[in-house]
């Protein structure tokens, strides 16, 4: 080559220059939403004034915090109570099928996946109607039981497509060893594939709490009372209420975004991988 | 592998559960609304009554849900492109061996995690006339260019504008998600391909446009199908952004059918849009879950 290396060298950080330039302007607006949520939620009711919407708060102040947290405590609790065991279950039947459906393929197996799978594609306004009918006929409409029925159901398409898509890539061979030995189907899945599904499961139970948590349709839907429901209604109603209070509203909605954000902070890797699953490739 | 026919009973049996109540769940209550969509149920008590067509041949002609479908016709193509360019924009920027990629990765796919809810209260205000972006503009002497943002209930030629700050505040959530796809696709591409392209002179940005791009084809379809269905089904984030908007502005069928049914107790009504929105998904979904699966038998 005959460049000059010097030239090279300059157009070369020129371009590396331009690169981090364009990426942190793109980084700071994405963290746009953020700041506002900060700036605001940290401001007293009175700071909060057009001609200071943007600024930063003169004085840190909890009291939104402290208060939109006071008010959102039930909610917040309703929604540990919906997400926790809902996502307990789905993990737990998603492995199960999961199982089924990579390793035992029975005639028809091949069928029944994708009859699972379109499952998670619909839109549940086409279920709504009839799902409400039927919770209020089993007695369970407006019951956090109801909710949490609502999610594990409809959540069998996603989790079994996560841990089936994980337990193809189990080589065969590993089950063979304990049919040698002449275990069943039950005791391969505990002895075997149990204690190697820790990764699917994290994927899978990061995903489902996520989802559960930031639901809205199926929440809003089914459940009426105030005290019983969940963060994200709450969350909507404080938003709605007739006065604006915006540095509550802010603190509010940062409150309830905190544990999902959180879990993705801590096990994004786990996040990204539950996302790609969805789009049913492995 | 062999298995006894007496495991592959208990296989069967240990998917049944789930295939019934998904079969129940989302099929059999596909039906029923189907069933509604086609009775008088109008108020709190259902009434089944065979009525045919009536609802749909109503829903259609109501200036509401004609607006709906072009909303979700200029959400759609709007959202699905800025996601596609920004997804791609970032994907690109960050394979050239970025230090802190994973920083900017996060940063990018962070809004995944939190509800449509929470980015619906915080966009609204963002774009809110009196406080957001236009105090900003006032501040720096481009008040010409304020404008009602949502509220504002223009359109041209049936195109709403005030749908604008929603596909902004729908992409700031999900373009992480087609940077994290062209990601993916682009560390899969050989480094060979770009060597070849380089050798055969090709510039830095015909390597782009001729050669690896065309090979992102089938990320960038599924990326689309799958953004698609979200956009034909999208209800929280309008709700708690804007709700049906001034003169329908920002209505969706899902809003609409949610304030049929549940609001104004239309039950036979609502069930017909929520069909009409069930056989959108179905039309993006069923082609791109058949080739998916098939393609994965080959494999």
């Amino acid at each position: 080559m005959y460049v000059n290396t010097g030239t090279y060298r300059l157009n070369r950080a020129i371009s590396r220059g331009i690169l981090y330039t364009i990426l942190l302007l793109c980084a700071a607006s994405f963290l746009i939403p953020i700041y506002v949520l900060l700036a605001t939620g940290l401001k007293s009711f009175k700071d909060v004034n057009i001609a200071h919407m943007w600024s930063l708060p003169d004085k840190i102040t909890l009291s939104s915090f402290v208060k939109a947290f006071i008010k959102l405590i039930p909610n917040l609790k309703n929604s540990l109570l919906i997400a926790i065991p809902a996502t307990l279950f789905s993990a737990i039947i998603g492995s199960l099928n999961g199982y089924v459906l990579s390793k035992w393929k029975f005639k028809g197996a091949n069928i029944i996946f994708p009859i699972i799978l379109f499952g998670m594609f619909i839109p549940y306004q086409s279920i709504l109607i009839p799902l409400v009918q039927f919770l209020s006929f089993i007695k369970l409409y407006g019951k956090l039981a109801g909710l949490i029925l609502v999610h594990i159901i409809y959540g069998i398409p996603i989790t079994t497509l996560i841990f089936r898509n994980y337990y193809t890539e189990v080589p065969d061979e590993i089950l063979e060893a304990g049919f040698m030995d002449g275990s069943g189907i039950f005791q391969s899945y505990l002895r075997i594939m149990l204690p190697i599904s820790a990764p699917g499961f994290v994927v899978v139970i990061i995903w489902q709490f996520t989802n559960i948590w930031n639901e809205f349709l199926f929440a809003v839907t089914i459940t009426q009372k105030p005290s019983l429901q969940p963060i994200t209604v709450a969350l909507q109603n404080l938003a709605g209420s007739q006065i604006v209070e915006w540095n509550v509203q802010m603190a509010g909605a940062l409150i309830a975004a905190l544990p999902t954000l959180l879990l993705y902070i801590l096990l994004g890797k786990f996040f990204i991988r539950g996302l790609l699953a969805g789009s049913v490739k492995a | 592998m062999y298995h006894s026919r007496r495991d592959y009973l208990i296989a069967f049996l240990i998917i049944l559960p789930s295939l019934c109540a998904v079969l129940i769940f989302v099929y059999g209550f596909i039906a029923w609304s189907i069933r509604t969509s086609l009775s008088a149920w109008e108020g709190i008590i259902p009434d089944f009554s065979f009525v045919g067509l009536r609802n749909y041949i109503e829903i259609f002609s109501s200036y509401r849900f004609q607006t709906d479908l072009w909303n979700t016709l200029f959400f759609t193509i709007l959202f699905l492109g800025l996601c596609v360019l920004i997804g791609l924009l970032l994907s690109i920027l960050l394979d050239r061996k970025v230090k802190c990629e994973g920083v900017f990765r996060n940063i990018f796919l962070f809004p995944m995690a939190i509800s449509f809810v929470v980015t619906g209260i915080v966009w609204k205000w963002i774009f809110s006339p009196s406080v957001g972006v236009n105090a900003i503009l006032r501040a720096i002497g481009l008040e010409h260019l304020a404008w009602g943002w949502f509220t504002d209930p223009a359109k041209y030629l049936n195109f709403h504008v005030a749908l604008i700050p929603i596909v902004i505040a729908a992409s700031w959530q999900l373009s992480g998600y087609t940077m994290a796809l062209y990601l993916a696709g682009l560390r899969g591409i050989p480094v060979e391909v770009r060597e070849a392209a380089r050798i055969d002179g090709a510039t830095e940005f015909q390597t782009y446009t001729r050669v690896i791009l065309p090979m992102l084809k089938p990320i960038t379809l599924s990326a689309l199908i799958v953004l698609g269905h979200i956009s034909l089904k999208i209800f929280d984030l309008v709700y708690t952004m804007t709700g049906r908007g001034p003169a329908f502005a920002t209505d969706v069928p899902g809003i609409n059918m949610f304030e049929t049914t549940f609001r104004a107790n239309r039950y036979a009504e609502g069930a017909a849009m929520s069909i009409v929105m069930f056989f959108m998904v179905a039309l993006v979904i069923i082609p791109y879950l058949y080739t998916s699966l098939r393609k994965e038998k080959q494999s």
